[in-house]
């Protein structure tokens, strides 16, 4: 256990419920369930903070595997929920692969890349953009551009942290750059109309821009101290939609205003920073790219949203983590941190 | 060896790199920071009054009060206008697909008659600019109910519960009052441009004619406001708070009711108008125009039909008689000829002149026959004045001639507005040579003044200033502008505000030559006057002047009998101290002395003696014999 982590991550936990509290119209029942998942997913942390991270890594290809089979699976018979098929039902329960991948991707380039060789060659880093590759696509077809867009993002990290050369990074760029018009034409309808209204939110405004503009009514509204803990207007009166999900970012800045985003965003920085040092002290290749992914990754979640909310990204469905409502996504973060702790924990085992 | 130095070599180069690239990705990640904090600071600090404006109108819908209407009331405090609660049942066309269905099915729930629906359409092409407009108004209290508890099954169909404009006399102040009516799309323009708009929001009604146009601004109010907090589906959450609208003033009429009454009641059948001044005021004590119609219809916007009715009717009842139409004077343009006279030309008008019953032009032999067979022999002035003879007065204008006896005569508020507080007023016309040029393209024939001399040709009056001219010779040649509204009061405070008499000056005439016309004008109603009935039996003196106008340019036809001629009677009373001034005009009614004389009298007699006719008046019918030339 690492007692700072845990600490900054119970601070945000519980802020997470106050306005989950307050976004939820004071449903107790809501507030109720989130702690319900809050202790499982402590939970979890604690039981990976205890694997050291040599046995991880000692499963980062099966579970990659496995992952993978069960993308197949969910693409080929897998449950349609929202227009999108992304569970496969067990008889029992339903899994959403996906998640798993959210993890297992990170872990199995990590694992991958820390070979014995000395230096790591491109060859290398071609095998491994194909073991980042294949889920990705998978997801992106379910279709899921959010989680998809994260899995990518966190096995990009591990590439960068692991010396992805910069010319190739700038050459993909550019390929990128280029290829803009195409990926445009096959995009989704719904997903072009969010770049769109990225733009011109006023245009959309009672269609895909009201969130967009809801959500920076909401902020705007916030000033600099915040109307107040429960007394959102915007939350309260129904005008902000998702606001206990997605939004809730939102919900946050009308209540607590410019001061309190600013002591969120401090105590992201702290939490990220902890893990900085964690990542920077690991002592194997493996620990220090996995702990890097995952540190960056969390940073990615925390960007996109607040970024998404406040109006300068398109709205791509990414919940603000550990505040947001939701089972899946704490489980899976807290997953995350349990490594970190695990990773941080047992380096002075290693290094001896 | 090899292959543990190579693994340390990796772990430190490696460690580098890896430190290298968290220190770049970290770099990059405070990059991003500063951009988000720079948004939120945009929103939350730069931005933060325009955000909360539009929080606060997401939330906040501000829902307008119609003020209440000002009453209109008679002098004597007498209601004539008033505001009822009701409902009404209002569509929004845009939310409806098919409005014959709605119709057809509403008609289940309420009574929708075919007269409803003719007015609906007339409406949506006036009114583009509501949302929702009425299909049926005043609905019971029954029909409501049941409308209410099918609502679910009318969407775009609503209940409005408003304030109705009523006018219990209908008829008999449908031009004094006038009425009001729905708020059309000109309207709105033309509020627009008075930047008025505002003062009109939530009102569906505004004033069309009469005193409840010229009077609208007082009378409207202004309107309050209620601040509605709503939720994202628009729906009433609370009500932050409330202005209350401040109630349009109540307006006193100068004129009074049962005086109004009686005069109508006199006319009978009888189309026609009739003025009554209070000489030193110029207060209106009473403006009938028959036939009137009923103002009740247009409140709520009148259906084709009825309009059609009303508009196309021979008898013309939507025309203001009192004040806009324009007739001949006849013998009642005499007694200012006279002044004329008497103040441009005294040699002339004390010269005695004979009367053979005829007048001739020097160098013409054109007849212009006087009323009387025969004529009156050798008249005076004042003799002209009490027989009404004509040929002294065809030789009175022709010595004045036309110019300078039209503009002696037009101090007396001919030939233009008096300035009523009402709209609608005629001007009249008092011909001159410069007119007639403009607009006939001819020149003034002298045998034109002639006739002008006995208020006929191309002479036309209001009654209205038949009615101010003969209250300014009651008062003593100083002219009072007429004015139908007596007072203004704040409905809040109960203070009154008196609308002040306006002096618009004193006609050119020596007191002796008023006085002179004025005695004169007392052996009108006197035996061997030309209304000798008129003052028959009367404890008071009146002084008064007939007239038996030609109707010219009729067309002839199955209505033979509106080729009669127009009855005229101007009369002030009591003539040594007048109290009140009327001009009658009765459309039709042949000798002035015999069908408008009487109606004067019975208005007279009620507002000096305080008398009421006992019976109902005699319909008079039927041309009196003999002769059908002007008096």
């Amino acid at each position: 256990m690492d007692g700072f982590l845990l600490l900054i991550i119970t601070a945000l936990l519980i802020i997470g419920l106050a306005i989950l509290y307050s976004a939820s119209d004071q449903n107790m029942e809501r507030v109720m369930y989130q702690v319900i998942n809050i202790i499982v997913a402590l939970i979890v942390m604690w039981v990976f903070s205890l694997i050291p991270p040599q046995q991880l890594s000692r499963f980062a290809l099966p579970i990659y595997i496995l992952g993978l089979i069960l993308l197949l699976a969910v693409s080929i018979h897998g449950e349609v929920r929202l227009g999108a098929r992304r569970w496969l039902n067990l008889g029992i329960t339903s899994i959403q692969p996906s998640e798993l991948m959210k993890i297992a991707v990170p872990m199995m380039l990590a694992w991958y890349l820390d070979k014995p060789e000395a230096e790591l060659r491109l060859k290398d880093f071609a095998v491994a953009s194909l073991f980042l590759v294949l889920p990705v696509i998978l997801i992106l077809k379910q279709p899921d551009l959010g989680t998809a867009l994260i899995i990518f993002a966190s096995g990009f990290f591990v590439l960068f942290l692991a010396g992805l050369s910069w010319r190739i990074m700038g050459g993909f760029m550019l390929a990128f750059t280029a290829m803009i018009p195409l990926i445009w034409r096959h995009m989704h309808d719904y997903q072009r109309q969010r770049i769109l209204t990225l733009f011109h939110p006023a245009q959309y405004r009672l269609g895909a821009g009201y969130h967009i503009i809801q959500s920076t009514i909401a902020m705007g509204s916030g000033g600099f101290f915040g109307q107040g803990w429960l007394h959102g207007t915007q939350a309260k009166l129904d005008f902000l939609p998702e606001r206990s999900t997605d939004f809730i970012f939102a919900v946050f800045s009308e209540e607590f205003g410019f001061a309190g985003i600013l002591m969120l965003v401090l105590l992201f920085v702290l939490l990220i920073w902890r893990c900085l040092v964690i990542s920077v002290n690991a002592p194997t290749l493996f620990t220090r790219l996995l702990a890097g992914s995952i540190t960056l990754t969390f940073f990615t979640y925390a960007f996109i949203n607040m970024a998404m909310v406040s109006g300068i990204l398109p709205v791509v469905g990414i919940p603000l983590p550990l505040i947001s409502y939701g089972g899946t996504s704490i489980v899976t973060l807290l997953l995350g941190f349990g490594i970190l702790m695990s990773i941080n924990i047992h380096r002075k085992l290693v290094q001896t | 060896m090899h292959k543990i130095q190579s693994a340390l070599k990796n772990y430190v180069v490696e460690l580098k790199k890896f430190k290298i690239r968290l220190a770049i990705a970290t770099g990059l990640m405070l990059a991003a920071l500063v951009i988000l904090i720079a948004r939120f600071g945009w929103l939350q600090i730069h931005q933060y009054a325009y955000y909360r404006t539009l929080a606060e109108n997401n939330r906040v819908s501000v829902v307008p009060i119609a003020p209440n209407r000002g009453l209109i009331l008679d002098r004597n405090g007498v209601v004539l206008a008033k505001n009822l609660p009701g409902y009404s049942l209002e569509i929004t066309p845009s939310k409806i697909k098919s409005l014959k269905k709605v119709f057809s099915r509403l008609s289940r729930v309420v009574t929708v008659s075919p007269s409803d629906i003719r007015r609906f359409n007339r409406l949506r092409v006036e009114s583009r600019r509501f949302e929702s407009l009425p299909i049926r108004a005043r609905l019971s209290e029954e029909e409501a109910a049941r409308f209410a508890a099918n609502q679910f099954a009318f969407p775009g169909v609503k209940i409005h519960a408003r304030l109705y404009r009523y006018y219990p006399f209908a008829n008999l102040y449908s031009h004094v009052i006038g009425y009001v009516g729905r708020i059309n799309d000109a309207n709105l323009n033309a509020l627009e441009k008075a930047g008025e708009l505002d003062d009109y929001r939530g009102s569906e009604h505004i004033g069309k004619t009469g005193v409840e146009l010229s009077y609208e601004k007082v009378l409207h109010g202004t309107p309050g406001s209620d601040r509605i907090e709503t939720d994202a589906g628009g729906h009433a959450v609370r009500d932050l708070g409330r202005t209350l609208p401040v109630p349009g003033d109540n307006v006193y009429l100068t004129i009074d009711s049962k005086l109004q009454q009686i005069a109508n009641q006199a006319f009978g059948n009888y189309r026609g108008a009739l003025v009554a001044i209070r000489p030193q005021t110029g207060a209106v004590l009473a403006m009938v125009s028959k036939p009137g119609f009923d103002p009740n219809l247009f409140v709520d916007g009148i259906d084709t039909i009825n309009w059609q009715k009303l508009s196309d009717s021979p008898d013309h009842p939507l025309i203001n008689r009192a004040i806009h139409s324009a007739y001949p004077p006849g013998s009642t343009f005499k007694p200012f000829v006279a002044l004329a006279g008497l103040t441009l030309d005294p040699l002339v008008a004390n010269q005695d002149v004979f009367d053979p019953g005829y007048y001739k032009l020097p160098g013409s032999s054109h007849i212009y026959h006087d009323w009387k067979r025969g004529g009156f022999g050798v008249v005076s002035l004042d003799r002209a004045i009490t027989v009404s003879c004509d040929t002294f007065f065809y030789n009175l204008a022709y010595s004045l001639g036309i110019d300078p006896l039209a503009h002696y005569v037009e101090q007396f508020g001919f030939g233009h507005k008096t300035g009523i507080d009402m709209p609608g007023e005629g001007k009249g016309l008092i011909p001159t040579e410069a007119w007639k040029r403009k607009f006939y393209h001819k020149p003034w024939y002298p045998g034109e003044t002639v006739i002008s001399g006995i208020g006929q040709g191309y002479v036309l009056v209001t009654p209205l200033q038949l009615a101010s001219a003969v209250a300014t010779l009651a008062n003593n040649g100083v002219i009072m502008r007429p004015h139908v509204v007596r007072s203004v009061q704040d409905p809040e405070t109960g203070l009154i505000h008196l609308v002040h008499p306006v002096e618009e000056g004193r006609v050119n005439a020596s007191q002796a030559d008023l006085d002179r016309i004025r005695q004169d004008m007392i052996t009108v109603t006197q035996p061997g006057g030309t209304a000798p009935g008129v003052g028959f039996n009367s404890p008071y003196l009146i002084a008064a002047k007939t007239g038996t106008a030609q109707v010219i340019g009729l067309k002839a036809g199955p209505d033979a009998g509106k080729r009669r001629d127009n009855a005229v009677f101007i009369a002030y009373a009591p003539a040594d101290n007048p109290q009140i001034a009327v001009a009658v005009l009765v459309e039709n009614g042949g000798e002035g002395g015999v069908t408008a004389g009487p109606i004067a009298r019975k208005v007279m007699d009620y507002f000096i003696l305080g008398k009421v006719p006992a019976t109902p008046a005699p319909v008079l019918t039927g041309p009196t014999p003999g002769g059908n030339k002007s008096e």
